[in-house]
């Protein structure tokens, strides 16, 4: 098989005396779409911190495309090809759509001088006017991010993580708190955009339905630990699974 | 606003400014040339915390780094035109160096390391008289000379801060329009998803405070020049309260907010001039008054008012679309 986009290496995380994360593995490949779900507290959000350079993970290591990234800044983990989203509203409120898409791909463009005497788009209309029309945004391009409804906050938010062009792109909670007209909508986007582009997604979610119709493979995490994986179907009828969301 | 309404309205305001000081006396171009050197200084000021969000109550110290620089240099017989640049980078580099506690801490503690700096630079000032005269100051402090176009007379140096100004503001208008410019307000509005699309938040807040520092640098030498005197007192932590209320009156955030917050703060008192002893009741009480009602300074006022009266139904195009999502 080919090399992985994402292999995440024995991450433990330890907070004072609790384990958050507890020597977790796995590999995500090219163009693979893969579920990290878990009742609350499992150590997802963790997990995914710790992969993104926002938590110093206590032991373990994080490769992208072959390169040990450990303890590498988010900035410089961007510049990588690795996007995310968050799962609090995370758009810029003050500024307008399409600059809000323009800054997701401006740091990807020159050097740091180009880019204080270079144009103010960074060269970057074109690209951002089709990832605003990829995502129907279109209606809002000079809209303030901060006057958006939710969810259009939220379909805004995954368009700047792919404004980069990444080759890997974590999602934190897409879901959260969107209604069902414009889940399915989002849902629609992710996949159609995963189809066109073989980006790899790691996806965090509780909505089940979301992500037993967006992944390709599942990771169940419980108490810190990987406590199974397979294929949605699988996973579904995995009785461990479903003693560790009942509590059983 | 229109592009071409305030293209309009832009040229008309300079047009104002080369206009408004002929056949005023030496005291109205003094107080008119100072509204525009504290223009600078708020800009400068209004970049760092206006637009990065990163709050400095230091910017006086750096009107008095560049003063001094300036003073001191043009005083042993270099040109202001030499010795103005040295001054604004020396603020650059130790402006730089005052946005490393920013990395670490934010809002009013960042408040109280910035304004640690400007009481220890008002210090050294005070202090170490061998080098800055102490509290005596510096005396006779030249203008510059430009050939064909000397500044000694003062309307010829109020055209001559109203060039350097405008230059200012030009270079400041590249700033906020180019990429740092959108990297400075996301530092401002959420660092942490800034710093997860590539922006390195470290960097940008450096160079927010580093920039901001040489419009203050750039405004002291302008303001030796003007004054040809310099001592401490004119660069204690009262002008850096004044400076943050200048950004804060106008508009933090706004490109045209400090030359109206400096036109209120600068302006306003002399023209309560009139009320004698309780002028500045009135003006305290006015700028209260303002804030409270106004909180995002005078050029929001206009905002305000187009949306009170110049307000245009619009469909919501979301919910036209909406019929169309899948």
């Amino acid at each position: 098989m080919s090399q992985p986009v994402l292999s995440v290496r024995s991450i433990e995380k330890s907070f004072g005396g609790i384990k958050a994360v507890r020597g977790v593995s796995f590999d995500v490949h090219k163009g693979e779409i893969l579920g990290l779900i878990g009742p609350n507290g499992s150590g997802k959000s963790t997990l995914f911190n710790c992969i993104l350079g926002q938590l110093e993970p206590d032991a373990g290591q994080v490769h992208v495309n072959g390169r040990d990234v450990s303890g590498l800044r988010p900035s410089k983990l961007n510049r990588l090809g690795v996007g995310r989203t968050f799962q609090q509203l995370a758009v810029f409120p003050q500024m307008s759509v399409f600059d809000n898409i323009v800054l997701a791909g401006q740091e990807h463009r020159g050097t740091m001088l180009s880019r204080l005497f270079g144009p103010s788009d960074a060269g970057l209309t074109a690209d951002a006017e089709r990832m605003i029309s990829f995502f129907r945004l279109g209606h809002l391009r000079g809209t303030l991010a901060g006057s958006l409804s939710y969810g259009q906050q939220k379909l805004l938010d995954a368009a700047m993580a792919f404004m980069a062009g990444p080759a890997l792109v974590l999602l934190d909670e897409p879901a959260g708190g969107v209604n069902l007209t414009m889940l399915a909508h989002l849902r629609e986007r992710l996949a159609a955009y995963n189809a066109e582009h073989d980006t790899t997604f790691v996806v965090i979610e509780h909505n089940m339905e979301f992500v037993m119709n967006l992944c390709t493979r599942v990771i169940v995490l419980a108490e810190g630990a990987v406590i199974a994986e397979g294929t949605p179907d699988e996973i579904r009828s995995n009785q461990t699974v479903i003693d560790a969301y009942l509590g059983g | 606003m229109a592009t071409w309404l305030r293209r309009i309205l832009i040229l008309a305001l300079i047009a104002l400014a080369i206009v408004a000081p002929l056949g005023q006396g030496n005291y109205i171009i003094y107080v008119m040339t100072s509204w525009l050197i504290f223009s600078i200084a708020a800009m400068g000021l209004n970049l760092t915390l206006g637009y990065a969000g990163q709050i400095s109550l230091a910017q006086a110290s750096f009107m008095a780094i560049g003063a001094y620089t300036t003073a001191l240099l043009t005083l042993s017989g270099w040109h202001w035109l030499a010795a103005m640049p040295l001054g604004v980078l020396a603020c650059f580099v130790v402006g730089f160096g005052l946005g490393y506690p920013a990395l670490r801490v934010k809002g009013h503690f960042l408040a109280f390391i910035t304004l640690a700096f400007n009481t220890l630079v008002f210090l050294v000032l005070r202090n170490e008289e061998w080098l800055t005269g102490g509290t005596y100051g510096l005396v006779g402090i030249p203008r510059p000379d430009l050939g064909l176009f000397s500044t000694m007379r003062s309307l010829p140096f109020y055209y001559f801060t109203l060039t350097v100004t405008i230059v200012a503001a030009l270079a400041m208008w590249g700033i906020v329009r180019s990429p740092w410019g959108r990297a400075f307000k996301a530092l401002r509005e959420n660092p942490i998803r800034a710093e997860s699309l590539g922006v390195d938040t470290r960097r940008i807040t450096l160079l927010a405070f580093a920039i901001g520092s040489m419009y203050g640098g750039l405004a002291g030498a302008l303001i030796a020049s003007l004054v040809q005197f310099i001592e401490p007192g004119s660069f204690g932590l009262a002008h850096s309260l004044r400076i943050l209320l200048m950004v804060a009156v106008g508009g933090a955030g706004y490109f045209f907010g400090p030359f109206v917050g400096a036109g209120v703060v600068i302006l306003l008192p002399e023209i309560l001039r009139f009320a004698e002893g309780y002028y500045l009741i009135i003006y305290a009480v006015l700028v209260i008054v303002m804030l409270i009602f106004v909180p995002s300074g005078m050029i929001g006022i206009w905002g305000r008012i187009r949306d009170r009266f110049f307000v245009r139904p619009v469909a919501r195009a979301d919910l036209q679309q909406g019929a169309q999502l899948k």
